[in-house]
C-alpha cells in the first residue's frame, strides 16, 4: 500500500492529512461565516437597525467625537445638513428661527489663536435639561441621546435656561412643510436629536454623513460603550476633551484637538 | 377691647363699579394678548432663543413672590401672636390667594402650549424644582383656604394658630422653591447660588407687604372704614425692615460673585456696564426700592399715610425692577462654553442678548395683576375680608397707654 501511494503521489504527500486540513478549513469556514456575516451586517455602519418593537438597548452609548484640527472655518456643510435632514426652515428670524448645530469659532485672545467647531446638543449622561424637566417632557433614551417628547412638552422653556451648551431652541412660530421622520411643534422645545430616526434605521447621523463625504472629515459617530468601536479606540488613544467638563455632565460629544 | 367686626363690602358705589369695570378690562385685554401671542407664536413678543422668560415672567414671578409675603401679616398676628396685626389677618389671607393666582395665571398663559396645563397637572418629574413648585402653590391655595376658614368660622378659631403656622412654614417653602427655580440653575453665572431662596424670601416680605398696605388702605378709603395711623406707621417701619432685609440679601449675592473671579465678568455686566440692567439695579432697586422707601417710613410724623403709601409704591416698582434685573440680565449675559476663549457664532454666541418687551407681554402681565385686584375686590365684596374699623384704639389694647 505505501508503495502503491508513492507510485501515484509526489514524495512527503498525506492524503490523510490533507483530507484532515480540508475538513478543518471548511468546519472552520462554516463556523466563521456567520459570525463573520453578523459582523459585517452590524460594523459597516455604526448603528444597526433596530426594530420598531425592540427597546432600546442600554448597553450601546452612541456618541460623536470631533477632531476640530480637521473642521475647517467657515465650512458649515453639518448645519445645513442638520436644517436638510430635519426640515428646519428659517423665517428669516435668526433670532428665534431654531438651530440645532452652530459653528462657533473661539480666538485665544492672548495669542490670536482661532478654532472653528460644531456645537449641538451634547447628550449628556446626567443632563440638566432633563432634571429640570417639569412634565419629563426630556428624557434620555437607554441608548444616551436625549429627547424631547413633543407630546408632553408644555413649552416652559426652563431646560432652555438650563442646558449650559445653549443647545436647544423653541418653535416660535407655526411651521409647515416637516419631515415626516422629524416632528416638530409650535409652542414647544426641540434639539439636536442625533438624527435618532438614522440611527435605529442603522444609518449614521446627518452631519457627520455630510462631514466625511464632502468635507474634512472631522466628525466621528459611535457606541462609546463598546470598547472595540472606532470612536472608543480614538478617545482611548487620544486626549479628548469635553465642553464645560467642570459641570460633570459626562457628555456624549467628545472634541480632540480642542 | 371689643372684638373685631369684620363685614362685607356695600358695594354698590360708582367707584367700586368703576374699579370692577376697570380691572375687568384689563383682564380681558391680557387674555387677549395671550391669545395673540399663542395664536402667532412667541416671534411676536421681545422673547427669543437667546431671552427664554421675558416680561410675562417678570410680572409672575413678581406675583408669585409678593403673594407669599402677602400672608406675613396674618402670620405676624396668629403665629407670632401680635395682638394689633389679628384684625388684619382675613384680608392678608385673601391678598396671598389672589396674588398667586394672579402670578400663575400669567405664567400659564405664557406657556408655550397652555393648552396642555392638563399635562403639567398629571404628569410630574419628581427630580425638577418646577413640578415641586406646583404642588408648593396648589398646596398654598389650599392650606391658606382652609386658614381662612378658620380665621371666619367661629367654632374653628381655636385652630387658627395651627393653620397659621402651617401656612407660614408652607410659604418659607414656597418662596425657597421660587428662589430655588435660579438658585438650581448650575450653567447660568447670574443664578446657581443658594443664596436665591433666602433672597427670595426677603423679597417676598417686602413685595407682599408693600401690596398689602396700598390694598388695605384703598380699601378702608374706598369702604369709609376708620384705618389708624399709628397702625399705619406700624406696617410702614416694618416694610423698612423688609427692604433692608432685601437690600442685604441683595449684597451677599453680589459679594459671593464677585469673590469668585470666574464670575467677574456677569458682575461686572450686571454692577457696571450692562447698560438698562445696571441702571434698573442701581437706580429702580437700590434708591427708589430700597433707600428712599426707608427713609420715608423711618422718619417719624403725625400723619405716616402718604409717606407708607408712596414707600409702598416705591418698594414694588423697585421690586419690578430686582425681578427684572434677575430674569432678563441673567439671561442677557451669554452663556460661557469656553472661558478665557472669544467666540462668535450664527447663534450669538458671546454677545448679550438684546431684549425688548413687547406691548403683548406687558399687557399680558398687566392682566394678571388685575386678576388679583378682581379676586380681592370680589373677595371683600362676597365675605367678611374687612374689619368695621381699624382704628388704632379698636384693635391694639396697648394704644392709649403708649401715648
Amino acid at each position: 500500500m505505501t508503495t502503491a501511494s508513492n507510485d501515484s503521489a509526489p514524495e512527503g504527500f498525506d492524503p490523510v492529512r490533507r483530507r484532515f486540513l480540508s475538513t478543518a478549513a471548511a468546519a472552520a469556514g462554516v463556523a466563521l461565516a456567520p459570525g463573520v456575516m453578523l459582523y459585517g451586517i452590524t460594523r459597516p455602519t455604526p448603528a444597526s437597525a433596530r426594530p420598531l418593537d425592540e427597546a432600546v438597548s442600554p448597553t450601546v452609548r452612541w456618541g460623536m467625537l470631533i477632531d476640530v484640527n480637521r473642521c475647517q472655518e467657515g465650512c458649515d456643510k453639518c448645519v445645513t445638513a442638520c436644517a436638510e435632514e430635519n426640515g428646519l426652515t428659517g423665517h428669516g428670524r435668526p433670532r428665534t428661527d431654531a438651530q440645532w448645530i452652530r459653528k462657533i469659532e473661539i480666538t485665544d485672545p492672548a495669542s490670536g489663536a482661532s478654532k472653528s467647531l460644531p456645537v449641538m446638543c451634547q447628550h449628556c449622561a446626567d443632563p440638566p435639561c432633563v432634571d429640570v424637566c417639569p412634565t419629563g417632557a426630556s428624557f434620555k433614551r437607554a441608548d444616551g441621546i436625549v429627547l424631547v417628547d413633543k407630546h408632553t412638552c408644555i413649552g416652559c422653556r426652563y431646560c432652555m435656561l438650563a442646558c449650559p451648551y445653549k443647545a436647544r431652541s423653541f418653535v416660535h412660530e407655526t411651521l409647515s412643510d416637516q419631515k415626516s421622520h422629524a416632528p416638530r411643534g409650535k409652542g414647544t422645545v426641540e434639539s439636536c436629536t442625533m438624527c435618532v430616526h438614522r440611527i435605529d434605521a442603522g444609518r449614521t447621523p446627518a452631519c457627520v454623513e455630510v462631514c466625511n463625504a464632502e468635507a474634512g472629515g472631522a466628525m466621528m459617530f459611535g457606541d462609546l460603550n463598546d470598547p472595540d468601536s472606532e470612536i472608543s479606540k480614538r478617545i482611548a488613544t487620544y486626549a479628548t476633551t469635553q465642553i464645560r467638563a467642570d459641570l460633570g455632565l459626562d457628555p456624549g460629544v467628545r472634541y480632540q484637538n480642542l | 377691647m371689643k372684638a373685631t367686626r369684620f363685614s362685607e363690602l356695600e358695594g354698590n358705589s360708582s367707584g367700586f363699579w368703576g374699579l370692577l369695570l376697570l380691572l375687568g378690562a384689563v383682564l380681558a385685554a391680557g387674555l387677549g394678548a395671550a391669545g395673540y401671542m399663542e395664536h402667532f407664536g412667541h416671534y411676536v413678543t421681545g422673547m427669543d432663543n437667546q431671552i427664554v422668560w421675558g416680561m410675562p415672567h417678570v410680572f409672575a414671578v413678581f406675583l408669585i413672590v409678593a403673594a407669599s409675603g402677602a400672608l406675613n401679616v396674618a402670620s405676624i398676628g396668629s403665629v407670632f401672636g401680635r395682638t394689633p396685626y389679628k384684625p388684619l389677618g382675613r384680608l392678608s389671607s385673601l391678598v396671598a390667594i389672589a396674588l398667586l393666582v394672579g402670578g400663575l395665571t400669567v405664567l400659564v398663559l405664557d406657556l408655550g402650549r397652555p393648552d396642555r396645563l392638563i399635562v403639567a397637572m398629571t404628569k410630574y418629574n419628581f427630580k425638577s424644582i418646577f413640578a415641586w413648585n406646583i404642588y408648593l402653590y396648589i398646596g398654598f391655595l389650599g392650606v391658606v383656604a382652609l386658614y381662612i376658614w378658620m380665621q371666619m368660622e367661629r367654632r374653628m378659631n381655636r385652630f387658627v394658630p395651627a393653620a397659621g403656622l402651617v401656612a407660614f412654614v408652607w410659604r418659607l417653602a414656597l418662596t425657597t422653591g421660587t428662589g430655588s427655580i435660579f438658585g438650581f440653575l448650575v450653567a447660568r453665572e447670574a443664578y446657581d447660588s443658594a443664596v436665591m431662596a433666602p433672597l427670595f424670601i426677603a423679597m417676598s416680605f417686602s413685595f407682599g407687604l408693600a401690596i398689602y398696605i396700598l390694598v388695605l388702605m384703598a380699601a378702608c378709603r374706598g369702604a369709609a372704614r376708620e384705618l389708624g395711623d399709628a397702625l399705619i406707621a406700624r406696617l410702614g417701619r416694618l416694610l423698612g425692615i423688609f427692604a433692608a432685609a432685601v437690600l442685604y440679601f441683595t449684597i451677599v449675592q453680589h459679594l459671593t460673585n464677585l469673590y469668585a473671579a470666574e464670575h467677574a465678568g456677569v458682575e461686572r455686566f450686571l454692577l457696571v456696564e450692562g447698560g438698562i440692567y445696571t441702571g434698573l439695579f442701581w437706580g429702580g432697586q437700590v434708591v427708589l426700592g430700597g433707600l428712599l422707601p426707608m427713609a420715608l417710613v423711618f422718619r417719624k410724623t403725625d400723619k405716616p399715610g402718604a409717606r407708607v403709601a408712596l414707600a409702598s409704591m416705591l418698594v414694588i416698582l423697585g421690586g419690578m425692577a430686582q425681578v427684572y434685573v434677575i430674569i432678563i440680565g441673567g439671561q442677557a449675559y451669554p452663556l460661557t462654553l469656553f472661558p478665557g476663549m472669544e467666540v462668535q457664532s450664527t447663534f450669538f454666541d458671546g454677545v448679550v442678548a438684546p431684549y425688548t418687551p413687547s406691548l403683548p407681554e406687558i399687557v399680558l402681565g398687566l392682566g394678571g395683576m388685575a386678576l388679583a385686584g378682581l379676586v380681592i375686590l370680589l373677595g371683600m365684596k362676597i365675605l367678611r375680608f374687612l374689619p368695621d374699623s381699624l382704628a388704632d384704639a379698636a384693635i391694639d389694647p396697648h394704644h392709649r397707654a403708649a401715648e
